[in-house]
Protein backbone atom coordinates (compact mmCIF):
# COMPACT_ATOMS: atom_id res chain seq x y z
CA UNK A 1 0.00 0.00 0.00
CA UNK A 2 1.39 3.14 -1.32
CA UNK A 3 0.48 6.33 1.10
CA UNK A 4 -0.79 9.33 -0.24
CA UNK A 5 -0.19 12.82 1.73
CA UNK A 6 -3.09 11.76 4.58
CA UNK A 7 -3.18 8.13 4.32
CA UNK A 8 -0.56 7.47 6.64
CA UNK A 9 -0.39 3.80 7.52
CA UNK A 10 -1.64 3.29 11.74
CA UNK A 11 -0.66 0.57 13.93
CA UNK A 12 -3.49 -0.75 16.29
CA UNK A 13 -1.75 1.73 18.79
CA UNK A 14 -1.94 4.85 16.59
CA UNK A 15 -5.44 6.22 18.15
CA UNK A 16 -3.55 5.15 22.26
CA UNK A 17 -0.67 7.35 21.65
CA UNK A 18 -2.69 10.23 20.39
CA UNK A 19 -4.81 9.84 23.21
CA UNK A 20 -1.39 10.20 25.27
CA UNK A 21 -0.71 13.60 23.49
CA UNK A 22 2.08 11.78 21.56
CA UNK A 23 4.08 13.78 19.09
CA UNK A 24 3.29 11.79 15.98
CA UNK A 25 5.37 11.89 12.80
CA UNK A 26 5.62 10.32 9.05
CA UNK A 27 8.12 7.48 9.55
CA UNK A 28 8.49 5.86 6.58
CA UNK A 29 5.34 6.25 5.63
CA UNK A 30 3.64 5.13 8.87
CA UNK A 31 1.89 7.81 11.51
CA UNK A 32 4.30 6.30 14.22
CA UNK A 33 5.11 8.55 17.73
CA UNK A 34 8.56 10.13 17.83
CA UNK A 35 8.20 11.21 21.82
CA UNK A 36 6.05 11.50 24.26
CA UNK A 37 7.42 13.36 26.98
CA UNK A 38 10.60 14.15 24.92
CA UNK A 39 13.44 12.05 23.93
CA UNK A 40 15.74 12.64 26.71
CA UNK A 41 13.53 11.52 29.02
CA UNK A 42 12.76 8.67 27.28
CA UNK A 43 15.86 7.33 26.58
CA UNK A 44 17.00 7.72 30.26
CA UNK A 45 13.39 5.55 31.18
CA UNK A 46 15.10 2.52 28.91
CA UNK A 47 18.64 3.28 30.79
CA UNK A 48 17.47 3.31 33.89
CA UNK A 49 13.83 1.92 34.17
CA UNK A 50 11.89 0.61 31.77
CA UNK A 51 10.27 1.77 28.37
CA UNK A 52 7.93 0.96 26.05
CA UNK A 53 7.44 1.12 22.45
CA UNK A 54 5.67 0.39 19.99
CA UNK A 55 7.25 -1.32 17.04
CA UNK A 56 3.85 -2.56 15.43
CA UNK A 57 5.20 -1.16 11.86
CA UNK A 58 7.88 -3.71 11.63
CA UNK A 59 7.04 -6.37 9.02
CA UNK A 60 6.67 -10.76 9.88
CA UNK A 61 7.75 -12.91 7.14
CA UNK A 62 6.67 -16.86 8.03
CA UNK A 63 8.53 -19.15 6.17
CA UNK A 64 7.28 -23.13 6.02
CA UNK A 65 7.66 -26.32 4.85
CA UNK A 66 9.89 -29.22 4.57
CA UNK A 67 12.70 -26.50 2.65
CA UNK A 68 11.79 -23.97 4.79
CA UNK A 69 15.90 -23.86 6.26
CA UNK A 70 17.05 -23.94 2.79
CA UNK A 71 15.12 -20.80 1.78
CA UNK A 72 15.98 -19.33 4.41
CA UNK A 73 19.77 -20.19 3.85
CA UNK A 74 19.18 -19.22 0.48
CA UNK A 75 18.37 -15.70 1.14
CA UNK A 76 20.20 -14.47 4.30
CA UNK A 77 23.94 -14.52 4.92
CA UNK A 78 23.80 -16.01 8.74
CA UNK A 79 23.69 -19.89 9.07
CA UNK A 80 20.42 -20.67 10.20
CA UNK A 81 20.74 -24.21 9.98
CA UNK A 82 22.46 -23.68 13.32
CA UNK A 83 19.63 -22.08 15.12
CA UNK A 84 17.60 -24.50 17.95
CA UNK A 85 14.10 -24.61 18.09
CA UNK A 86 13.43 -21.02 20.25
CA UNK A 87 16.31 -19.04 18.81
CA UNK A 88 16.64 -16.39 17.09
CA UNK A 89 19.68 -14.51 15.37
CA UNK A 90 20.53 -11.63 13.48
CA UNK A 91 20.76 -12.00 9.73
CA UNK A 92 20.85 -9.91 6.75
CA UNK A 93 18.66 -10.63 3.46
CA UNK A 94 21.38 -9.83 1.05
CA UNK A 95 21.82 -9.07 -2.95
CA UNK A 96 23.36 -10.97 -5.70
CA UNK A 97 25.94 -7.25 -5.93
CA UNK A 98 26.35 -7.51 -2.15
CA UNK A 99 24.28 -5.45 -0.56
CA UNK A 100 21.20 -5.20 1.27
CA UNK A 101 17.77 -5.98 0.40
CA UNK A 102 17.19 -6.01 4.17
CA UNK A 103 18.48 -6.90 7.70
CA UNK A 104 16.13 -9.40 9.91
CA UNK A 105 15.85 -10.92 12.98
CA UNK A 106 15.54 -14.83 12.33
CA UNK A 107 13.33 -17.05 14.86
CA UNK A 108 13.49 -20.64 14.38
CA UNK A 109 10.15 -22.06 15.83
CA UNK A 110 10.18 -25.38 14.37
CA UNK A 111 12.84 -27.45 11.57
CA UNK A 112 10.06 -26.12 8.95
CA UNK A 113 8.61 -22.88 10.13
CA UNK A 114 11.10 -19.81 10.54
CA UNK A 115 9.73 -16.47 11.18
CA UNK A 116 11.34 -13.36 9.77
CA UNK A 117 11.06 -9.79 11.64
CA UNK A 118 12.23 -7.07 8.71
CA UNK A 119 12.17 -3.26 8.55
CA UNK A 120 8.24 -1.66 8.36
CA UNK A 121 9.55 0.32 5.05
CA UNK A 122 10.91 -2.58 3.06
CA UNK A 123 8.43 -5.27 4.47
CA UNK A 124 6.56 -5.27 1.59
CA UNK A 125 9.93 -5.83 -1.11
CA UNK A 126 11.26 -8.20 1.21
CA UNK A 127 7.94 -10.35 1.00
CA UNK A 128 8.15 -9.83 -2.87
CA UNK A 129 12.07 -10.77 -2.77
CA UNK A 130 11.72 -13.94 -0.69
CA UNK A 131 8.65 -14.91 -2.01
CA UNK A 132 10.09 -14.93 -6.11
CA UNK A 133 13.71 -16.51 -4.37
CA UNK A 134 11.73 -19.38 -3.11
CA UNK A 135 9.71 -19.57 -6.68
CA UNK A 136 12.64 -19.32 -8.67
CA UNK A 137 15.11 -21.64 -7.06
CA UNK A 138 11.89 -24.20 -6.73
CA UNK A 139 12.56 -24.85 -2.67
CA UNK A 140 9.08 -26.66 -1.12
CA UNK A 141 8.14 -23.71 1.48
CA UNK A 142 5.48 -20.89 1.67
CA UNK A 143 6.20 -17.35 2.20
CA UNK A 144 3.17 -15.63 4.04
CA UNK A 145 3.34 -12.05 4.91
CA UNK A 146 1.44 -11.88 8.56
CA UNK A 147 2.73 -8.57 8.95
CA UNK A 148 -0.26 -6.80 8.99
CA UNK A 149 -1.98 -9.02 11.42
CA UNK A 150 0.38 -8.80 13.83
CA UNK A 151 1.61 -5.86 16.67
CA UNK A 152 5.08 -5.70 18.17
CA UNK A 153 5.75 -4.47 21.38
CA UNK A 154 9.19 -3.65 22.79
CA UNK A 155 9.46 -3.55 26.75
CA UNK A 156 13.05 -2.51 27.03
CA UNK A 157 15.26 -1.54 29.99
CA UNK A 158 16.78 -3.05 33.54
CA UNK A 159 13.29 -3.68 34.93
CA UNK A 160 11.67 -5.10 31.10
CA UNK A 161 11.92 -8.64 33.15
CA UNK A 162 9.77 -7.50 36.29
CA UNK A 163 7.24 -5.71 34.21
CA UNK A 164 6.55 -8.31 31.49
CA UNK A 165 6.52 -11.05 34.11
CA UNK A 166 3.79 -9.44 36.19
CA UNK A 167 1.51 -10.03 33.20
CA UNK A 168 2.82 -13.94 31.93
CA UNK A 169 3.08 -17.17 33.59
CA UNK A 170 5.67 -18.26 31.42
CA UNK A 171 9.07 -17.87 33.05
CA UNK A 172 11.03 -14.81 31.80
CA UNK A 173 14.24 -15.07 33.37
CA UNK A 174 15.83 -18.74 32.24
CA UNK A 175 14.59 -17.24 28.75
CA UNK A 176 18.56 -16.33 27.04
CA UNK A 177 19.29 -12.98 25.14
CA UNK A 178 18.41 -14.04 21.57
CA UNK A 179 15.77 -16.27 22.29
CA UNK A 180 12.12 -16.86 22.57
CA UNK A 181 8.83 -18.49 23.71
CA UNK A 182 5.63 -18.53 22.90
CA UNK A 183 2.89 -18.15 25.56
CA UNK A 184 0.38 -15.96 26.94
CA UNK A 185 0.84 -12.25 27.73
CA UNK A 186 -2.62 -11.32 29.98
CA UNK A 187 -4.02 -14.02 28.40
CA UNK A 188 -3.62 -13.09 24.78
CA UNK A 189 -0.96 -15.40 22.48
CA UNK A 190 2.42 -14.03 22.12
CA UNK A 191 5.41 -14.75 21.14
CA UNK A 192 8.06 -13.38 23.59
CA UNK A 193 11.53 -13.11 22.37
CA UNK A 194 14.26 -11.70 24.37
CA UNK A 195 15.62 -9.65 22.06
CA UNK A 196 15.74 -5.60 21.30
CA UNK A 197 17.35 -2.29 19.86
CA UNK A 198 18.59 -0.86 22.77
CA UNK A 199 21.33 -2.12 23.64
CA UNK A 200 19.33 -2.82 26.97
CA UNK A 201 18.21 -5.88 28.42
CA UNK A 202 14.68 -6.43 27.21
CA UNK A 203 11.98 -8.46 25.10
CA UNK A 204 10.08 -7.74 22.03
CA UNK A 205 6.28 -9.55 22.40
CA UNK A 206 4.48 -10.25 19.08
CA UNK A 207 0.68 -10.78 19.72
CA UNK A 208 -2.26 -10.14 17.39
CA UNK A 209 -3.26 -6.65 16.30
CA UNK A 210 -6.76 -6.91 18.19
CA UNK A 211 -5.13 -7.68 21.77
CA UNK A 212 -2.80 -4.53 21.06
CA UNK A 213 -4.22 -1.45 22.87
CA UNK A 214 -5.05 -3.71 25.94
CA UNK A 215 -1.66 -5.19 26.20
CA UNK A 216 -0.25 -1.94 26.02
CA UNK A 217 -2.16 -0.32 28.91
CA UNK A 218 -1.65 -3.11 30.85
CA UNK A 219 2.27 -3.10 30.49
CA UNK A 220 2.06 0.53 31.57
CA UNK A 221 -0.04 -0.11 34.73
CA UNK A 222 2.35 -3.45 35.72
CA UNK A 223 5.03 -1.36 34.92
CA UNK A 224 4.42 1.73 37.29
CA UNK A 225 6.12 0.32 40.21
CA UNK A 226 8.89 0.31 38.16
CA UNK A 227 8.93 3.53 36.70
CA UNK A 228 7.63 2.73 33.07
CA UNK A 229 7.15 5.10 30.28
CA UNK A 230 5.98 4.96 26.50
CA UNK A 231 8.97 5.55 24.35
CA UNK A 232 9.42 6.79 20.40
CA UNK A 233 11.35 6.21 17.87
CA UNK A 234 13.57 9.43 18.46
CA UNK A 235 14.45 7.29 21.84
CA UNK A 236 14.59 4.41 19.88
CA UNK A 237 17.52 5.77 17.35
CA UNK A 238 19.72 7.81 20.02
CA UNK A 239 19.24 4.50 22.24
CA UNK A 240 20.57 2.05 18.99
CA UNK A 241 23.02 4.42 18.06
CA UNK A 242 25.00 4.55 21.45
CA UNK A 243 24.67 0.51 21.05
CA UNK A 244 26.19 1.53 17.71
CA UNK A 245 23.64 -1.13 16.22
CA UNK A 246 23.09 -0.63 12.10
CA UNK A 247 19.92 0.98 10.67
CA UNK A 248 18.85 0.17 7.25
CA UNK A 249 19.44 3.15 4.99
CA UNK A 250 21.89 4.28 7.17
CA UNK A 251 24.47 2.10 8.11
CA UNK A 252 23.63 -0.60 5.34
CA UNK A 253 21.74 0.11 2.14
CA UNK A 254 21.27 -1.95 -1.36
CA UNK A 255 24.91 -0.89 -2.08
CA UNK A 256 26.77 -1.69 1.05
CA UNK A 257 27.46 -4.68 1.95
CA UNK A 258 27.80 -6.24 5.34
CA UNK A 259 31.77 -6.75 5.54
CA UNK A 260 32.52 -2.97 5.06
CA UNK A 261 29.18 -2.15 7.94
CA UNK A 262 31.33 -4.47 10.53
CA UNK A 263 28.86 -7.34 10.34
CA UNK A 264 31.25 -10.19 9.00
CA UNK A 265 30.12 -12.07 11.57
CA UNK A 266 27.07 -12.80 10.07
CA UNK A 267 28.59 -13.44 6.63
CA UNK A 268 28.58 -17.40 6.76
CA UNK A 269 30.64 -18.71 4.29
CA UNK A 270 31.28 -22.01 5.21
CA UNK A 271 27.61 -22.70 4.93
CA UNK A 272 27.27 -23.42 1.27
CA UNK A 273 25.63 -21.18 -1.39
CA UNK A 274 23.69 -18.44 -0.69
CA UNK A 275 22.23 -15.43 -2.42
CA UNK A 276 25.22 -12.66 -2.71
CA UNK A 277 27.72 -14.98 -1.89
CA UNK A 278 29.90 -14.76 -5.11
CA UNK A 279 30.52 -11.14 -4.82
CA UNK A 280 31.09 -10.90 -1.15
CA UNK A 281 33.78 -13.50 -1.44
CA UNK A 282 35.37 -11.21 -4.82
CA UNK A 283 35.06 -8.33 -2.32
CA UNK A 284 36.29 -10.06 0.68
CA UNK A 285 39.63 -11.49 -1.70
CA UNK A 286 39.67 -8.06 -3.42
CA UNK A 287 40.50 -6.23 0.44
CA UNK A 288 37.85 -3.75 1.86
CA UNK A 289 38.21 -0.33 0.31
CA UNK A 290 36.06 1.39 3.38
CA UNK A 291 35.04 0.18 6.87
CA UNK A 292 32.02 1.57 9.20
CA UNK A 293 33.96 3.13 12.04
CA UNK A 294 32.47 5.27 15.46
CA UNK A 295 33.25 8.58 15.76
CA UNK A 296 32.80 11.51 18.91
CA UNK A 297 33.15 15.21 17.86
CA UNK A 298 36.07 16.65 19.66
CA UNK A 299 35.10 20.45 18.53
CA UNK A 300 32.10 21.95 18.78
CA UNK A 301 28.82 20.27 17.51
CA UNK A 302 27.21 17.57 16.13
CA UNK A 303 27.25 15.62 13.50
CA UNK A 304 24.51 14.34 11.43
CA UNK A 305 22.96 11.71 9.33
CA UNK A 306 24.94 12.48 5.59
CA UNK A 307 27.40 15.53 6.49
CA UNK A 308 30.75 14.39 4.68
CA UNK A 309 33.72 13.60 6.63
CA UNK A 310 36.99 15.31 5.31
CA UNK A 311 40.37 14.00 6.85
CA UNK A 312 43.62 16.69 5.93
CA UNK A 313 41.27 18.67 4.05
CA UNK A 314 40.16 15.97 1.40
CA UNK A 315 36.73 14.17 1.05
CA UNK A 316 37.40 10.39 2.84
CA UNK A 317 33.86 9.49 4.42
CA UNK A 318 30.23 10.66 4.92
CA UNK A 319 28.57 9.83 8.64
CA UNK A 320 25.90 7.68 8.48
CA UNK A 321 23.95 8.38 11.58
CA UNK A 322 24.88 11.26 14.43
CA UNK A 323 23.87 13.10 16.75
CA UNK A 324 24.05 12.96 20.85
CA UNK A 325 24.47 10.28 22.90
CA UNK A 326 22.66 11.21 26.09
CA UNK A 327 23.96 8.53 28.22
CA UNK A 328 27.55 8.77 27.18
CA UNK A 329 26.89 12.38 26.85
CA UNK A 330 29.49 12.69 23.89
CA UNK A 331 28.04 14.08 20.32
CA UNK A 332 28.77 10.81 18.29
CA UNK A 333 27.84 9.10 15.20
CA UNK A 334 28.57 6.20 12.90
CA UNK A 335 30.82 6.69 9.28
CA UNK A 336 32.16 5.34 6.75
CA UNK A 337 36.02 5.96 6.16
CA UNK A 338 38.50 4.73 3.83
CA UNK A 339 39.98 1.33 5.42
CA UNK A 340 43.39 2.86 5.11
CA UNK A 341 41.83 5.57 8.25
CA UNK A 342 39.27 2.98 9.74
CA UNK A 343 41.09 3.10 13.05
CA UNK A 344 40.38 4.24 16.52
CA UNK A 345 42.30 7.31 17.12
CA UNK A 346 42.54 8.75 13.68
CA UNK A 347 41.49 12.12 13.44
CA UNK A 348 38.87 13.16 11.23
CA UNK A 349 36.74 16.65 10.52
CA UNK A 350 32.64 16.20 10.40
CA UNK A 351 31.63 19.02 7.66
CA UNK A 352 29.06 21.21 9.64
CA UNK A 353 27.66 23.20 7.53
CA UNK A 354 30.59 24.34 5.70
CA UNK A 355 32.66 24.04 8.67
CA UNK A 356 35.09 21.97 9.47
CA UNK A 357 34.96 20.14 12.76
CA UNK A 358 37.78 17.95 14.77
CA UNK A 359 36.28 14.29 15.46
CA UNK A 360 38.08 11.31 16.08
CA UNK A 361 37.75 7.68 15.34
CA UNK A 362 36.90 5.48 18.35
CA UNK A 363 35.87 2.25 19.30
CA UNK A 364 32.27 0.90 18.97
CA UNK A 365 29.41 -0.10 20.70
CA UNK A 366 29.44 3.67 22.31
CA UNK A 367 27.38 2.64 25.13
CA UNK A 368 27.28 -1.27 26.68
CA UNK A 369 25.45 -1.99 29.42
CA UNK A 370 26.72 -3.69 32.66
CA UNK A 371 26.08 -7.08 33.34
CA UNK B 1 2.25 32.95 27.42
CA UNK B 2 3.26 35.08 24.42
CA UNK B 3 4.33 38.19 25.84
CA UNK B 4 2.83 41.17 24.33
CA UNK B 5 5.98 43.59 24.51
CA UNK B 6 8.00 41.33 21.41
CA UNK B 7 7.25 41.14 17.98
CA UNK B 8 7.13 37.68 16.00
CA UNK B 9 8.53 35.85 13.20
CA UNK B 10 6.65 33.23 10.53
CA UNK B 11 10.02 31.47 11.79
CA UNK B 12 9.08 31.63 15.23
CA UNK B 13 11.49 34.10 16.30
CA UNK B 14 10.69 37.17 18.39
CA UNK B 15 12.65 40.69 19.27
CA UNK B 16 12.23 42.86 22.13
CA UNK B 17 12.91 46.41 21.17
CA UNK B 18 14.07 48.50 23.62
CA UNK B 19 15.58 51.78 22.37
CA UNK B 20 17.77 50.55 18.99
CA UNK B 21 18.66 47.35 20.83
CA UNK B 22 16.62 44.38 19.84
CA UNK B 23 16.93 41.31 22.10
CA UNK B 24 16.16 37.84 19.63
CA UNK B 25 14.57 34.28 21.11
CA UNK B 26 12.96 31.39 19.45
CA UNK B 27 8.95 31.34 20.75
CA UNK B 28 7.83 28.80 22.79
CA UNK B 29 5.90 27.32 20.08
CA UNK B 30 9.65 26.52 18.80
CA UNK B 31 10.85 24.82 21.14
CA UNK B 32 8.05 22.55 21.38
CA UNK B 33 7.97 21.52 18.19
CA UNK B 34 12.14 20.92 18.31
CA UNK B 35 11.95 18.86 21.37
CA UNK B 36 15.07 18.81 23.84
CA UNK B 37 17.55 21.42 22.29
CA UNK B 38 20.95 20.15 22.66
CA UNK B 39 23.17 22.73 21.13
CA UNK B 40 22.91 26.15 20.25
CA UNK B 41 25.39 27.81 17.94
CA UNK B 42 25.11 31.51 18.00
CA UNK B 43 27.31 34.39 16.33
CA UNK B 44 30.02 36.49 18.02
CA UNK B 45 29.50 40.65 19.05
CA UNK B 46 30.57 41.93 15.70
CA UNK B 47 28.92 39.85 13.30
CA UNK B 48 26.67 41.83 10.82
CA UNK B 49 23.52 40.22 10.57
CA UNK B 50 20.67 40.49 8.18
CA UNK B 51 17.05 40.31 8.05
CA UNK B 52 15.72 37.22 6.54
CA UNK B 53 18.95 35.50 6.80
CA UNK B 54 20.28 32.84 9.56
CA UNK B 55 22.30 34.38 12.12
CA UNK B 56 22.94 30.89 13.96
CA UNK B 57 21.59 27.66 14.80
CA UNK B 58 19.84 25.36 17.54
CA UNK B 59 19.73 21.77 17.51
CA UNK B 60 17.38 19.24 18.85
CA UNK B 61 18.21 15.79 19.31
CA UNK B 62 16.58 15.08 16.33
CA UNK B 63 17.57 18.18 14.03
CA UNK B 64 19.30 21.03 13.28
CA UNK B 65 16.96 24.44 12.56
CA UNK B 66 18.78 28.05 11.47
CA UNK B 67 17.64 30.76 13.27
CA UNK B 68 16.54 33.52 10.77
CA UNK B 69 17.08 37.18 12.00
CA UNK B 70 14.50 39.33 12.61
CA UNK B 71 16.34 43.06 11.28
CA UNK B 72 19.26 43.58 9.90
CA UNK B 73 21.93 45.27 12.25
CA UNK B 74 24.89 44.12 14.36
CA UNK B 75 25.70 41.23 17.53
CA UNK B 76 26.18 43.16 20.65
CA UNK B 77 26.02 40.18 22.51
CA UNK B 78 25.30 36.60 22.49
CA UNK B 79 23.83 34.17 25.66
CA UNK B 80 27.33 32.60 26.62
CA UNK B 81 25.48 30.72 29.15
CA UNK B 82 23.28 28.76 26.35
CA UNK B 83 27.05 26.83 25.46
CA UNK B 84 26.34 24.93 28.59
CA UNK B 85 23.16 24.81 29.56
CA UNK B 86 20.88 24.44 25.99
CA UNK B 87 18.26 22.54 27.77
CA UNK B 88 17.38 26.46 28.88
CA UNK B 89 15.83 26.91 25.41
CA UNK B 90 13.06 24.74 26.48
CA UNK B 91 12.50 25.67 30.47
CA UNK B 92 12.58 29.76 29.27
CA UNK B 93 12.40 30.42 25.45
CA UNK B 94 11.13 33.84 26.43
CA UNK B 95 12.84 35.19 29.18
CA UNK B 96 16.55 33.70 30.34
CA UNK B 97 17.31 31.72 27.14
CA UNK B 98 17.16 34.97 25.03
CA UNK B 99 20.04 33.93 22.25
CA UNK B 100 21.46 37.66 20.75
CA UNK B 101 21.43 41.44 21.70
CA UNK B 102 21.60 43.45 17.90
CA UNK B 103 22.09 46.67 17.45
CA UNK B 104 19.39 47.79 14.95
CA UNK B 105 19.82 48.99 11.86
CA UNK B 106 16.55 50.59 11.36
CA UNK B 107 13.50 50.37 13.94
CA UNK B 108 10.66 49.97 10.44
CA UNK B 109 12.11 46.43 9.91
CA UNK B 110 10.49 45.80 13.64
CA UNK B 111 6.59 47.61 12.12
CA UNK B 112 6.52 44.62 9.51
CA UNK B 113 6.63 41.83 12.32
CA UNK B 114 3.43 40.41 14.04
CA UNK B 115 2.09 41.19 17.47
CA UNK B 116 2.14 37.99 20.20
CA UNK B 117 -2.12 38.50 19.11
CA UNK B 118 -0.96 38.00 15.50
CA UNK B 119 1.14 35.52 15.80
CA UNK B 120 -0.76 33.31 18.13
CA UNK B 121 -4.03 33.39 15.23
CA UNK B 122 -0.85 32.85 12.94
CA UNK B 123 0.01 29.41 15.45
CA UNK B 124 -3.93 28.68 15.12
CA UNK B 125 -4.48 28.91 19.01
Amino acid sequence: MESAAGALRKTPLNAVHRASGAKMVDFGGWDMPVQYTGILDEHAVVRNRVGLFDVSHMGELEIRGPQALELVNWVSCNDASKLQVGQAHYSGLILENGGFVDDILVHKFADDHFFLCVNASNQDKDFEHVQKQGSDRGFDATVENIGPTLSQIAVQGPRAVETLQKLTATPLAPIGYYWFTTGEVSGAPATIARTGYTGEDGFEIYVPNSEAPRLWNELLTAGEEFGVKPAGLGARNTLRLEAAMALYGHEITDELNPLEAGLSWIVKFNKGEFLGKRKLEEIKAAGLKRKLCGFKMTGRGIGRDGYEIQIDGSPAGWVTSGGPGPTVNLNIGLCYLPIEQAKTGQPIQVMIRNQAVDAEVIATPFYKRAK
Amino acid sequence: MYPTNYKYTKEHEWILVEGHTGTIGITDHAQQELGDIVYVDLPKPGTAVEVGKALGSVESVKAVSDIYSPVTGEILESNTELAAAPEKLNADPHGEAWLVKVKLASLAEVDGLMSATDYQAYLGE
